[in-house]
């Protein structure tokens, strides 16, 4: 799984954003494609090229080696259609779909770094158990947390602990899967 | 430039197992598509391609000078035919000279598969002498792209990179040929590739067809703005039946010259920036735009907002990206024209009652014809264009380079068919003109094709002369010699306060030039001797010829409509 786009700022423009909003969130398209030579170029060129506000794109494998699956998040108010129009022109790709419209599992996976006194390390441990965040390194003066989840959920975490200080985030951006027996 | 081609050697197991090597099994894959003739330059990373082309006496091999030439030669072959052009390069350099073609290839969705030798897998990313990585370069300007690392793969790379190349929107492809894996022994290839899982043509939705049917029953001032999309469906016959049967004007666009019989009394002609005043007015003026084959380039729709702004849009495309790109259809037909123009003919049979809007359009064409004025001693760059058209009965195949001339020619010469008006649109590259010229005579060696050059852009590639001498192509060159870089002194001229920043061209003599390349060539600097200077020019026989012809240097390409303004700032003549 890689994250071919630099992921901005958690919880600045669209705290409340889900790939599941509809609405006036950013969209998020599912996107089937054949793993082969530079199809990450052609997506991420295309996209690109015609100036697509593109949040975030992440790749993930499938239970098809030959296969795998695209998340292109648009940013808020882009429209997902001209975008999947297009991608639906490359020879690579197999199907768009445009997942805002449907229900999904989404689940995005976050490692925080946080900065911890004595004084907040309880605080920030009763954050991570209610968020349900693991405690993946612990040390006199940071704690990491490992927090998976749909992405508000991780914005708000985020929020929370911004107070005691984030020393560094990295976050892997959505994976979806529409829910029930069709496919994605 | 050291090669090694391993021979093709039987394996002595008793029976005769005739071993191929990958360029071998290349040629064959052409050959059974269908490919006689390929525009190509070799170099080292080739010279296995080049070794299995010496034995293909059925496949022309055209050696052009440069392969900027092969590129937009291979385009011109397609333009006249409708089907796939072929250019050939080696690696690094060759390859690269090939990109301004491809691009024009991409912008026009024109069929091209672009053969490109590579270096050797096993140095691939090392920088290796000639390497370029062609496949990331042409990533942006081609439809898809194949890098084969197999040679048991080439046939299906090539069959699907045709395939990819002519379906749907066409456009150009690219399937880059490591040298080893040209040079590989194979004893097996993998076989045919799948059958594309993308579907042929698709047929119009009915319930959107009687939408359109029923929008332009109501309309009272229709047009039909028709592009270089009817052209690549073939469905000109569907087009002049509808024109036919309801009396709805039609404007073609610069691609979609050609579309419909330009002679045909509902034809107005060419919109856009340089195009007439009544095809500009009537789009301004229309309630109804049935958009085909289009992509509203900005050359045509100007300030977009202003665009046809009481229209309602039927837009006819069979490729889905292009409708709502950038103006939205009140009624989408995403299918092959041919299809759908057709189902609309079906649709409205009968004759709309548009009396009133003829009499409107009538009065704009008689109020604003397009004009110049011949005097006795300059040469008008439009007389030359309207005296070939006349020459010709608008029947040759005319192939523009980019400039003033290109729309004068736009202008003057009124196709009769489809595949007879080629020039490059959406890139709009200079050097195009002759070597497509060159592309389009090889794909039709019957046809009188004039290439209708300004002396700017000829000089981007006129040294393939020479190509059409030793093939014996009768490319008839008309250069409209004007001294300058035309259609830039006419912009630095309105919109530059005449600042003319280097614009004026030292020219060589074009007609002796072409005599040292072993063509015809001669000069005219007067107008009597216009036409028989092009009466001479359509009767040369065999081989090329060059007609120099010294034109008013100060004249402008009028009307025009400037760059992003709307009808309202057109100037006009
Ligand atoms: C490769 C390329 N370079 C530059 C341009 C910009 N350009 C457009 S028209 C033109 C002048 C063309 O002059 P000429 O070939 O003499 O034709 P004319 O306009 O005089 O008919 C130029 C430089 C271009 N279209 N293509």
């Amino acid at each position: 799984m890689a994250s071919a786009a630099p992921t901005p700022q958690p919880g600045t423009a669209a705290a409340t954003a889900t790939a599941n909003g509809g609405g006036g969130g950013p969209r998020t398209l599912g996107v089937l494609v054949e793993m082969r030579a530079a199809v990450l170029e052609r997506v991420a060129g295309l996209l690109r090229r015609r100036g697509y506000p593109v949040r975030e794109l992440v790749l993930g494998r499938t239970e098809e080696p030959h296969l795998a699956r695209l998340f292109v998040v648009l940013e808020e108010g882009a429209s997902g259609e001209q975008v999947a129009k297009n991608l639906n022109k490359l020879v690579d790709v197999r199907r768009v779909a445009d997942l805002s419209a449907q229900p999904t599992v989404v689940r995005e996976l976050a490692l925080i770094k946080v900065d911890v006194t004595p004084g907040t390390r309880q605080e920030v441990l009763l954050a991570a158990r209610v968020f349900r965040a693991r405690v993946v390194d612990m040390g006199e003066r940071t704690l990491t947390l490992e927090v998976s989840g749909r992405p508000e959920k991780v914005d708000a975490l985020y929020r929370l602990l911004r107070r005691y200080g984030v020393r560094e985030l990295v976050r892997s951006g959505p994976l979806a899967l529409v829910r029930g027996p069709q496919s994605t | 430039m050291a090669t090694s081609a391993v021979q093709a050697t039987p394996t002595g197991s008793g029976r005769e197992v005739a071993v191929r090597i990958g360029a071998q099994v290349l040629v064959e894959t052409l050959r059974r598509l269908g490919v006689t003739a390929i525009f190509g330059h070799p170099g080292g990373a080739a010279l296995p391609i080049y070794d299995a082309l010496y034995d293909a006496r059925d496949i022309a091999h055209v050696l052009v000078r440069h392969e900027q030439v092969a590129a937009h030669a291979a385009v011109g072959y397609a333009r006249a035919t409708g089907r796939v052009g072929v250019c050939l390069a080696t690696s690094g350099p060759g390859a690269t000279n090939l990109v301004t073609g491809l691009t024009d290839a991409y912008m026009d969705s024109i069929p091209v598969v672009a053969i490109t030798a590579q270096v050797p897998t096993a140095v691939i990313g090392r920088d290796a002498f000639q390497e370029a990585d062609i496949i990331g370069l042409t990533l942006p300007i081609t439809k898809h792209s194949y890098l084969v690392r197999d040679p048991a793969d080439l046939p299906a790379a090539l069959t699907e990179a045709f395939a990819v190349a002519a379906s749907g929107r066409p456009g150009p492809v690219v399937v880059d040929v490591p040298r080893d894996v040209s040079q590989t022994p194979l004893a097996a290839t993998r076989g045919e590739p799948a059958p594309s899982r993308r579907a042929g043509p698709r047929a119009p939705h009915a319930g959107q067809i009687a939408a359109a049917a029923a929008l332009l029953r109501d309309a009272r001032r229709p047009v039909i703005y028709a592009g270089g999309g009817v052209i690549s469906a073939g469905a000109s016959v569907e087009l002049t039946r509808l024109v036919d049967q309801t009396g709805v004007p039609v404007t073609v666009t610069l691609m979609g010259k050609g579309a419909i019989d330009e002679h045909h009394p509902r034809c107005l002609g060419m919109l856009g920036m340089h195009g007439t005043v009544c095809a500009n007015y009537a789009v301004d003026a229309a309630d109804v735009v049935l958009a085909v084959g289009v992509r509203f380039d900005d050359r045509v729709t100007g300030r977009l907002r202003d665009f046809a702004p009481q229209a309602r849009f039927i837009h006819i495309d069979i490729d889905p990206a292009e409708i709502g790109k950038n103006k939205p259809a009140h009624v989408p037909i995403v299918a092959d024209a041919r299809a759908a123009l057709g189902a609309l003919a079906d649709a409205l049979p009968d004759p709309l009652p548009l009396e009133a809007w003829w009499r409107q359009l009538e009065e704009w064409q008689a109020r604003y014809p397009l004009r110049y004025r011949q005097g006795d001693d300059v040469i008008k760059p439009q007389f030359v264009c309207e005296t070939l058209a006349r020459l010709t009965g608008d029947r040759a195949v005319v192939v523009t380079d980019v400039g003033q001339h290109q729309m004068w020619a736009a202008q003057f010469c009124r196709p009769r068919a489809p595949r007879t008006f080629i020039s490059s649109g959406g890139l709009g590259a200079m050097g195009f003109g002759f070597p497509a010229a060159l592309g389009a005579q090889v794909a039709r060696p019957d046809a009188t094709v004039v290439a209708l050059v300004g002396d700017g852009g000829f000089q981007m590639t006129m040294q393939d002369l020479i190509t059409a001498v030793e093939w014996r192509l009768p490319v008839k060159v008309v250069v409209l010699n004007n001294g300058s870089l035309g259609m830039v002194r006419q912009w630095q001229e309105f919109f530059y306060r005449q600042r003319y920043s280097h614009v004026f061209l030292r020219n060589p003599d074009f007609a002796r030039l072409a005599e040292v390349f072993g063509a015809q060539g001669r000069s005219v600097r007067r107008p009597d001797e216009v036409e028989a200077a092009l009466a001479w020019m359509l009767a040369v026989p065999d081989g090329p010829c060059v007609l120099d012809v010294h034109v008013d240097p100060q004249e402008n390409c009028l009307p025009m409509i400037p760059s992003g303004q709307s009808v309202k700032e057109m100037i006009l003549g």
